[in-house]
């Protein structure tokens, strides 16, 4: 029951969603802080959380792997230091991962690691293949800089040298997530965080790119911004087919979006399958917990 | 002349560091060479930069120039060619075709300049893509691996924003096809005056402690977008009042007394120049007659 074989997978996506290879394959990526030591190495390592009690190596991720789908949303859950947004931060380069290994279909047919490229080549694969939300819009979005320029920013970066076309591009995608064409030339800093939020996603989709990477993005907007940003993403998925990890610890979010989820529990993956079979038969006494605590 | 300083102010160790920084720079057109910029009798921020490029490099042979924002006589070019000429004993002069150093803050003179002489321009923010990117050590990575998306982002911001009319000066060039640079805050009008320019330019930065260069015959292009082409300041069917020269930088200014707004040129030497060649030219007809 615990682990679901991904091969027979149903799935709300479309067709794209039966294709046999994964648009992102991830495995055994690791992200550590410290040295380590021959007994936090070993496989079965008994950390005390995720430090190791002799060396005191911060194990941040350990040896996840985890495939998407053409089309899937991918949901990881788990507390807060679990291991969830360094994961993201580690597949979107921000942060340099100790080991593993990562394919990305849409990029070079899954041919390499994109783990090993240059420099050069990491920024291309962000700027062409992924987009991300970060849960905190500082992180994503140049605050003094228009709403245009940070949603032509990955355009420019791509080799986009027409101001006409990033500006129509710009017009419509702020269409597309809402905001008012008027505000358009506005610095995100003078928006609410319901609008930073939308722009961060605006941004994310301007060279529409196959995967987006989503973390906490609705966590600390109210309830009915909420709402409209899930539906946003579902659209997205809808109209472009495109592929998600989505990164939450609210259930609601997951079971709403996520065709498939990810328990993270201490840096490592502890419980996997089908969302709905997560949430109403969980197995691992955490995911029991955090399920029947959901009011 | 009693010699209360070392030639040229500096030690001879200051002025060999330095000059090592310049020849790099030299070396690698456009790259930003970090230098030990030195305490100087003037406040950063008022061209210590330049100031310790052209104490590094003056000989006592050089005849010198100074010029702030197109003049000679304002009050930062006169101390800086005090202070040069009271530790060097060099000639100083008014007139760029004479001049073998010059000292610029925001202007390139109108006279085409040549293969023997050298500018040098102070700089207050060498880095063209600190708006963009706070962290030094991020934008030295930036630079190594020719990521240049925050200077084009920089341009695009503006445009949006205020339309391509009001992009001002300092605007960022690709230097010899690898490096952006920014070219100190001289206006759009000069930029080309680097492109593929005989003379030697030195830029100097002292209180971001950055020395560059564009040595001579490099190619220096402006960035700028395909559907937004760069185009300089322009001053067409404007004379200047005094001389009536066209085709150079104007100041515009407005006569109180008229109302009226006038033209006049910046370059006040060349201005200059030009009339007192002309009132010889009017005095030799005269003499003629």
């Amino acid at each position: 029951m615990m682990e679901t074989n991904n091969a027979s997978l149903p799935s709300a996506a479309g067709e794209g969603a039966h294709s046999q290879t994964p648009c992102l394959a991830v495995s055994g990526l690791s992200l550590r802080f410290g040295k380590g030591c021959p007994m936090c190495a070993a496989e079965e390592a008994q950390l005390e959380r995720n430090v190791c009690p002799a060396c005191g190596t911060v194990h941040a991720v350990r040896d996840v792997s985890l495939d998407v789908y053409p089309g899937e949303i991918v949901g990881i859950v788990g507390e807060s230091g679990s291991g969830k947004s360094s994961l993201m931060k580690c597949i979107y380069f921000d942060q340099e991962a100790t080991a593993g290994d990562v394919r990305v279909l849409p990029y070079d047919g899954g041919a390499g690691n994109v783990l090993e490229l240059s420099p050069q080549h990491k920024r291309s694969v962000r700027n062409t293949v992924f987009g991300m939300v970060y849960q905190n819009p500082y992180l994503g979005l140049r605050m003094d800089f228009s709403s245009l320029s940070n949603i032509a920013e990955q355009m420019i970066a791509s080799g986009e040298r027409s101001v006409d076309r990033m500006c129509a591009r710009g017009y419509e995608l702020l269409g597309e997530v809402n905001i008012p064409e008027r505000r358009a030339k506005d610095a995100p800093a003078l928006f609410s965080g319901g609008m930073q939020q939308r722009v961060q996603i605006a941004k994310a989709l301007s060279n529409n790119p196959p995967i987006l990477l989503l973390d906490e993005v609705t966590t600390g907007l109210d309830l009915s911004v909420q709402a409209s940003v899930l539906d946003l993403i579902l659209r997205i998925r809808r109209d472009h087919n495109v592929s998600m990890v989505v990164v939450s610890h609210d259930l609601g979010v997951i079971r709403m979006l996520a065709d498939r989820t990810i328990v993270m529990l201490d840096g490592r993956v502890i419980e996997r399958g089908l969302t709905d079979q997560i949430l109403e038969d969980p197995q691992h006494p955490y995911t029991q917990q955090l399920v029947y605590s959901l009011l | 002349m009693q010699r209360l300083y070392n030639f040229a102010f500096f030690d001879e160790a200051s002025k060999r560091e330095i000059r090592r920084a310049i020849v790099k720079g030299i070396s690698i057109p456009g790259y930003q060479v970090p230098f030990a910029s030195r305490e100087m009798p003037i406040g950063r921020g008022w061209g210590t930069g330049g100031l310790q490029v052209t104490l590094a490099i003056i000989g006592s042979d050089d005849v010198l120039k100074v010029i702030d924002q197109g003049c000679d006589e304002s009050v930062n070019a006169v101390n800086i060619k005090k202070l040069v000429s009271a530790t060097t004993d060099v000639e100083v002069t008014d007139d760029t075709a004479r001049a073998t150093l010059i000292q610029s803050r925001h202007r390139i003179p109108e006279e085409p300049l040549r293969d023997d002489q050298i500018l040098v321009l102070q700089v207050p923010t060498p880095e063209p893509l600190r708006d963009f990117e706070p962290s030094e050590a991020k934008t030295r990575m930036l630079h190594a691996e020719a990521d240049y998306t925050g200077a084009w982002l920089g341009l695009f911001d503006r445009i949006v924003r205020f339309g391509d009319a009001s992009a001002g000066a300092d605007h960022p060039c690709l230097v010899n096809g690898r490096y952006v640079m920014a070219p100190s805050p001289i206006p759009r009008f000069d930029t080309m005056k680097l492109d593929r320019a005989e003379h030697l330019t030195l830029f100097g930065a002292g209180r971001e402690k950055k020395i560059y260069a564009v040595p001579p015959h490099t190619r220096v292009a402006p960035l700028d977008f395909c559907d937004r082409p760069f185009r300089t300041e322009s001053f067409e069917g404007l004379s200047c009042r005094l001389c009536g020269a066209t085709g150079v930088y104007l100041d515009e200014f407005v006569d109180e007394r008229s109302g009226e707004t006038v033209h006049q040129c910046n370059d006040t030497a060349f201005c200059a120049k030009r009339r007192a060649a002309c009132a010889a030219a009017c005095a030799g007809e005269k003499e003629n007659e």
